[in-house]
Order: structure tokens, then sequence, then C-alpha cells
């Protein structure tokens, strides 16, 4: 690792804020016509292996005896399908496969964060790329467009569960429940506010959340990676850091393994949750 | 860390892929799965026949064995209850015989002491006339005294 920081040039400041950088590709004026290339090729490459891998599994699938790998794909499919099952009682083609492909793909992007993270980077520049940033959910942008996707399936499933009527009948007399016309006209105003903030929330805390987690462990990966950073054999500092950051490292990497599937399972969860409860009538 | 155009590719491919999973994974799968559980249920199912019918078949010879068992004790019982009977049977036979056999040797015992008896009082007869003619010296007519000699022979 310190080796490859070595290159990068300046000083700690600056290898970290290299790092934070992403592959951009300018489409049009302004800030938001801009495209990360880095995350966008790494969450399609992650994609097709998700695809790739299930897809033939699942062609392959027989009813007799199930190899190790389609005993593989049967355990996490039958996991996620048993948690559906608990959580959500309507019934919904999309949500089962929803939620394993929320669950996989998380997983599988946040994986890539357990890549020493100087590796890619470096591959990267060898190849000419001067910026390069792999881990896709320590991009806001592929959580929050994840999260509002959910978003807008959690309006899509109240919508058809209960009706239009209901859906929007909801919005003023829900959470807070009066007899009578003149409370709920006083309450009418106080719901659909709650009721807004409710909605909002969702896809920010749950973008926000998995974002987070996975952003501070980038950062800390990369100040492990700095502990030797410009070190080389012939400095002292190497030797009495290297161990150091052989060690903290591990550790950090051990525990991140915790992390990135926790986080994918929750991510999971919440969105099980929120769609059950949005299929539910108050 | 900007938010970008990044976001509106991220969200739709998340879709897509989620769609693509429920069309042309998620059934496939869950058939396969749906299948292999019919299949070992079936298989528990037949299983769970085939014991009971084991448990019968046990039920059914053991109850076969005992029949057999009293069958083969009666046909001992009747066997012995036969060669006591033709023992018993024997056992009368030969003392019948042997009382026949026992009269049948004491009749000719009878028979032949009184045929002996009648030699003797026949020779002592005779002896006792041989005797007599000898005594008085002359010849007994023995046509003459037939009677007497016989009556003599007789009384002896």
């Amino acid at each position: 690792m310190s080796g490859n920081a070595q290159s990068a040039a300046g000083g700690m400041t600056e290898y970290i804020q290299h790092h934070l950088h992403h592959l951009e590709w300018r489409v049009g004026p302004g800030s938001f016509w801009v495209i990360n290339i880095d995350t966008v090729v790494v969450t399609l490459v992650l994609v097709a292996l998700f695809l790739g891998v299930f897809l033939t599994s699942a062609r392959k699938a027989t009813a007799g005896v199930p190899g190790r790998f389609q005993a593989f794909v049967e355990m996490v499919v039958g996991t996620v399908d048993e948690l559906v099952r608990e959580t959500f009682h309507g019934s919904s083609k999309l949500i089962a496969p929803l939620s394993l492909t929320i669950f996989v793909l998380i997983f599988l992007m946040n994986f890539i964060d357990l890549v020493p993270v100087d590796f890619l980077p470096w591959l990267g520049r060898e190849a000419g790329l001067h910026y390069l940033r792999v881990v896709p959910t320590a991009d806001l942008n592929t959580t929050l467009g994840m999260s509002l996707t959910v978003f807008l399936l959690i309006q899509y499933f109240g919508l058809k569960h209960k009706g239009p009527g209901l859906f929007f009948k909801e919005m003023f007399t829900a959470p807070f429940h009066v007899h009578g016309t003149l409370g709920k006209i006083l309450l009418a105003p106080v719901n659909l506010l709650l009721r807004l903030i409710e909605e909002a929330v969702r896809p920010i805390s749950l973008s926000l959340r998995l974002f987070g987690n996975m952003y501070a462990g980038e950062l800390i990966f990369i100040l492990i990676a700095v502990l030797t950073l410009g070190g080389s054999l012939t400095h002292g500092a190497a030797y009495a850091f290297g161990p150091v950051q052989l060690v903290v490292d591990f550790a950090w990497t051990a525990f991140h393994i915790l992390v990135i599937t926790l986080q994918a399972f929750i991510f999971m969860m919440l969105t099980i949750v929120y769609l059950s409860m949005a299929a539910e009538q108050h | 860390m900007d938010i970008n155009l990044t976001l509106i590719i991220q969200g739709l491919a998340f879709f897509a892929t989620a769609l693509v999973v429920m069309k042309y994974f998620w059934p496939h799968i869950m058939a396969a799965i749906e299948d292999r559980q019919k299949k070992i249920a079936d298989g528990l199912a037949a299983a769970e026949r085939a014991r009971a019918e084991l448990r019968d078949a046990d039920a059914r010879v053991a109850e076969e064995i005992k029949a057999a068992r009293a069958q083969a004790a009666e046909i001992i019982d009747r066997a012995q209850q036969q060669a006591n009977h033709m023992l018993d049977k024997a056992r009368e036979d030969a003392q019948a015989e042997l009382a026949r056999l026992k009269a049948a040797s004491d009749a000719e015992i009878a028979a032949a002491a009184a045929r002996a008896r009648q030699e003797l009082s026949r020779q002592v007869g005779e002896l006792a006339l041989a005797g007599a003619s000898r005594i008085l010296q002359r010849e007994v007519d023995a046509a003459a005294h037939r009677q007497l000699l016989e009556q003599l022979a007789a009384e002896i």
C-alpha cells in the first residue's frame, strides 16, 4: 500500500482528496450534468456478475439434488423469501426479487471496499485513469438513487394496494384520528405535514445510513494507508508504522465484513418493512 | 460527493436489475425449490407408508408364527395321544394273547395229562390182566372177559 501511495504526488491531504475524487465525465453545463464513470462502471460490472451468476444457476436449477452452487443461491433466495413472507402479508411478485437484488447488489458493492484501498486506483493509473473511486455505495448518488427508487415503489405500492381514494384520504386522516368534522379539518394539515415528513425521511435515512457507513469505512481505510504514506524501506518510520498498519488494517477489514453485510441486510429489511407498511391499511 | 446524473443512472440500473431478477430468475429458482420440496415431501410420505406397511407385515408374520406354533403343538399333542393309545392297545393285545396262549397251553397240558392217564390206566389194565392171567395160570378169554376188563381199566 505504501509503495503505491508514494507515487501519489503531494502530502497527506492531497492523497486523501485524490482518493475521494471520482472519475468524472462532464456531459453538460452545471454541476448536475456529470456522470461518475467509476461508480457506474463498477456498478454495471457487479450487476453483470450478479445476474450472470444467479441467472445461470436459475437456468441450470433442477428439482433434483442441487450442486453446491445452486445450493448457495437457493440458500440466499430462501432466506430472503422467508423474510419477505414473514414481513409482507400482501401478495406481490416484485417485492421478493427486489429484496434479493437489494441485498446481493449492495453486498457486492460494499464488498469492493474490502479490496485494498490503493489496488484498483493503481491499476487505473496504469491504464491511464487519473482518478478512480471504486466503492459505488460510498457514492451518495448510488445510495440515493436506490432509495429514491424504493421511495417511488413505496408510493406505487400504496396506490395499488389501497386504491387512490384511500391512499390520498389517509394523507389527511392518519396518524391522528378524531371523530367530528371540525376535528378532522383541524387535524388534516397536521396529518399531511407528518405524512410528508415521514415519506421524505425514509429515502434520506435509507441512503444516508448506507452512504455514511461505507464512506466512513473507506475513509478509515485511506487513513490507515496514510500511516506509511511516502515511506520506503530506507525510512525508519516505515518500520515503526508498517506492523501497526498491518494489524489495524486487518482488524478494520475483519470488522468491515460485518458492516457491509449488516448494511446490505438493513437496506433490504427496511425496504421490505416500508413496502409492507405502504400496502397495509391504517 | 455532489449529487449529479449518476443518481438517475444508478437508480435506473438498480430498478432494471430488480426487474430482470423478477422476470428471469425468481420464477425459475422458486419452481425448482418448490418442485424439490414437493419431491421431498412425497419421498417422506412414501417412506412413512412403507414403514407402516412393514409394521403391518411384521404383525402379520408374528400372528402367523403364533398360529403355526399352536397348530404344531396341537399336532404333537394328538400324536402323543395316539401313541399312548396305540401303546395301551398293544399292551392289552399282548396281555390277551398271553392269556389266550396260557389257556391253550393249559388245555393242552390237561389233555396230555388226561391222555397219559388214560394210557397209563390202559397199560395198568393190561398189566393187571397179564398179572391175573398169570395168577390164574390160564388164558383169560379176552373176549369173554372184555367187559370186565374194560370196566376195570376205567376204574383205575
